[in-house]
């Protein structure tokens, strides 16, 4: 309904898809074998694995002129010399892809790497203290969520000159909210366990408490949220590179080039529309479909019982 | 209840202002501030003072966040010097067309998606349960723009059955009567929706088949038909009442990415001209009052799931 949704904690997330498409979990099954029980998963670390080849080192075998544009050439259909035609001022498109797709995995990894261990520590911190610290650092958590996440990204890009930097920065000042929700709730959970009682017993202190005990547990739930939010992130600058405030020209963009390729919808140039578009749903499924295995793979409650 | 009323509603009083604060600090982060922002980059610097001192911006801060608010209470939503109207106007004239569009499409999504996460329920794990949860998969994997781009290029490009933009009128009224225009801008959003409720639906019909008071109707004889439609469905819609509270926000913030691939002059769209011409107060005002709706629609669908479900309430 909305371009994002964000469900509250009350809401519980639906069943796993993974959990239709793979065997009976075995018993004692590691989280490994569950993995690759599934098969969606594997087809999804396979496509994951390809597109970003074809990104990083496609270029190394596949040489095209990224820098100087060519008018003379200017929106060819595939042929000679260009596999995937040329686009409106003459870039071949199939580099333009392979170096749009390295701005958007590097920015979506890092920004999505970057807020979850910001949103990590800050959940920690405040499930474990609790009381007054936590009821503020979730109230400010609240505060941000309410603010659509779309329009400030758009204004921050409007004020601030964009560059990969800033947009890893500004992707990751929103992504880190949800995994501090969840990994709040997680502590709060493992707040209550024998062995962090253990650990203020023999006079460990909260960095311990924190550090060597309640984030190695949780780290199902990071690994399965910082999974879901590079896909968050790529499909969040894909969107804001179609409504023109990526990285600016000559470097590419996945979402930039498809607002150009629309332009061309009607003279039927399919090659600067299609691709683009593929790729990026291949891209954002084959990480749902790991995240999702992930998620079925790390489930506490299936776990050969 | 009262005591849950009241802790919720603080609590979101709370959220509002820590968003006004939010917002006031953008704003002040513009470069060269509001007097260049409004009065724009030619201005001269007497200029620039005199609308400082009119508009108190050489106060000290808090004293200016004060009379941001008063103005906020008043009304007053800022100017828009890009476009000569108060942001009150602009909005009121666009919030109408942006809740039309959200509006049909939240209740054509809420009319397909609980029967359709009913029936995967009942056929779970069967072939066409398979099929349908795939196609939700893809259908909420897909970005917006991606969807609606495919949609044109099918129904308007190579059918030629639908126009590819949606009505262009200053007044609701012009979008409802051309529902030819507003059919793809509505399926977009439809799909989207369609996917991510059914997958809850269906979860949670699924948990609540499972329960005994299921097991209890059908031994007392009610019929299938009987036991989905007068016992299970109150209880699983549940989460869908979260969603529409989450929902909310997008009805008044306009679908910001559809709107603009189908050229639709709702909220969404003025945020995004607005972004292009840097039109700050605009784009202030408007992020500043889909927080707040979106405080608002949490809090509803808190209170609903209180009304509904007594154990939240206790907790």
């Amino acid at each position: 309904m909305t371009d994002q949704i964000e469900p509250d904690v009350i809401l519980e997330e639906p069943e796993a898809v993974s959990q239709m498409v793979r065997a009976k979990r075995k018993r004692g099954a590691g989280i490994f074998e569950v993995f690759m029980d599934n098969k969606l998963a594997i087809v999804g670390a396979v496509l994951i694995v390809l597109i970003v080849l074809f990104c990083f080192v496609g270029p190394i075998f596949y040489h095209s002129n990224q820098i100087s544009s060519n008018l003379s050439i200017a929106n060819t259909s595939p042929g000679h010399g260009h596999p995937l035609g040329t686009d409106n001022v003459g870039y071949d498109e199939l580099g333009r892809l392979m170096s749009g797709g390295q701005s958007s995995i590097e920015i979506g990894f890092a920004a999505a790497l970057l807020a979850g261990v910001f949103g990590v520590l800050w959940g920690a911190v405040s499930g474990y203290f609790g009381g007054f610290v936590d009821t503020i650092m979730m109230r400010i958590v609240d505060a941000l969520l309410s603010i659509p996440v779309l329009f400030v990204l758009l204004l921050m890009a409007a004020i601030v000159h964009v560059n990969q930097l800033n947009l890893t920065l500004a992707v990751a000042f929103f992504a880190w909210l949800v995994p501090a929700r969840l990994i709040r709730g997680e502590t709060l959970t493992l707040r209550t366990r024998e062995y962090i009682q253990a650990v203020k017993g023999m006079g460990g202190g909260a960095g311990r408490s924190i550090f060597l005990h309640i984030v190695p547990n949780a780290i199902g739930t990071i690994v399965v949220n910082i999974t879901f939010q590079v896909a968050d992130a790529i499909l969040a600058l894909a969107a804001l590179g179609y409504l023109g405030f990526g990285i600016p020209p000559p470097a590419a963009n996945w979402g930039s080039m498809l607002s150009q390729g629309v332009t061309y919808l009607y003279a039927g140039e399919w090659w600067l529309i299609y691709p683009v578009g593929i790729l990026i749903v291949l891209t954002v499924i084959s990480l749902n479909f790991i995240g999702d295995a992930l998620r079925d793979a790390f489930d506490v409650r299936l776990q050969g019982r | 209840m009262t005591r849950f009323l009241v802790k919720r509603i603080g609590q979101s009083v709370v959220v509002v202002i820590l968003v006004s604060i939010a917002i006031f600090t953008l704003l002040h982060l513009l470069p060269g501030g509001a007097a260049r922002a409004e009065l724009g980059v030619r201005a001269s610097r007497s200029s620039i003072h005199a609308f400082n001192v009119a508009n108190g911006y050489n106060r000290p801060f808090l004293d200016q966040y004060w009379f941001y608010v008063d103005r906020l209470i008043h009304g007053n939503l800022g100017y828009s010097y890009k476009l000569n109207e108060p942001v009150s106007t602009l909005l009121s004239m666009d919030l109408p067309k942006s809740a039309y569009l959200s509006g049909l499409a939240l209740l054509i999504t809420i009319i397909v998606a609980i029967p359709l996460g009913i029936y995967q329920a009942v056929r779970r794990n069967k072939p066409d349960d398979y099929a349908l949860t795939g196609f939700s998969f893809i259908g909420y994997s897909m970005p917006t723009f991606w969807l609606g781009l495919l949609l044109i290029a099918f129904f308007s490009v190579f059918l030629k059955w639908l126009p590819p933009s949606a009505p262009q009128t200053p007044t609701v009224s012009g979008s409802i009567t051309d529902p030819k225009a507003m059919i793809l801008p509505v399926l977009t959003l439809t799909i989207v929706g369609v996917a991510s409720f059914s997958r809850y639906m269906r979860s949670s019909a699924i948990e609540n088949l499972a329960q005994d008071y299921i097991r209890t109707a059908r031994a007392k004889g009610v019929t299938k038909a009987g036991v989905l439609f007068r016992h299970m469905l109150r209880n699983a819609v549940l989460p869908i009442v979260t969603l529409l509270g989450l929902s909310v926000p997008a009805l008044l913030s306009g679908n910001l990415i559809t709107e603009s691939v189908f050229n639709y002059p709702g909220v969404g769209l003025l945020f995004w001209t607005s972004t292009q011409t840097r039109d700050y107060p605009v784009l202030l005002a408007l992020t500043l009052v889909v927080a707040v709706f979106t405080v608002i629609g949490n809090l509803v669908a808190d209170i609903g799931y209180g009304i509904i479900d007594r154990r939240v309430r206790l907790s």
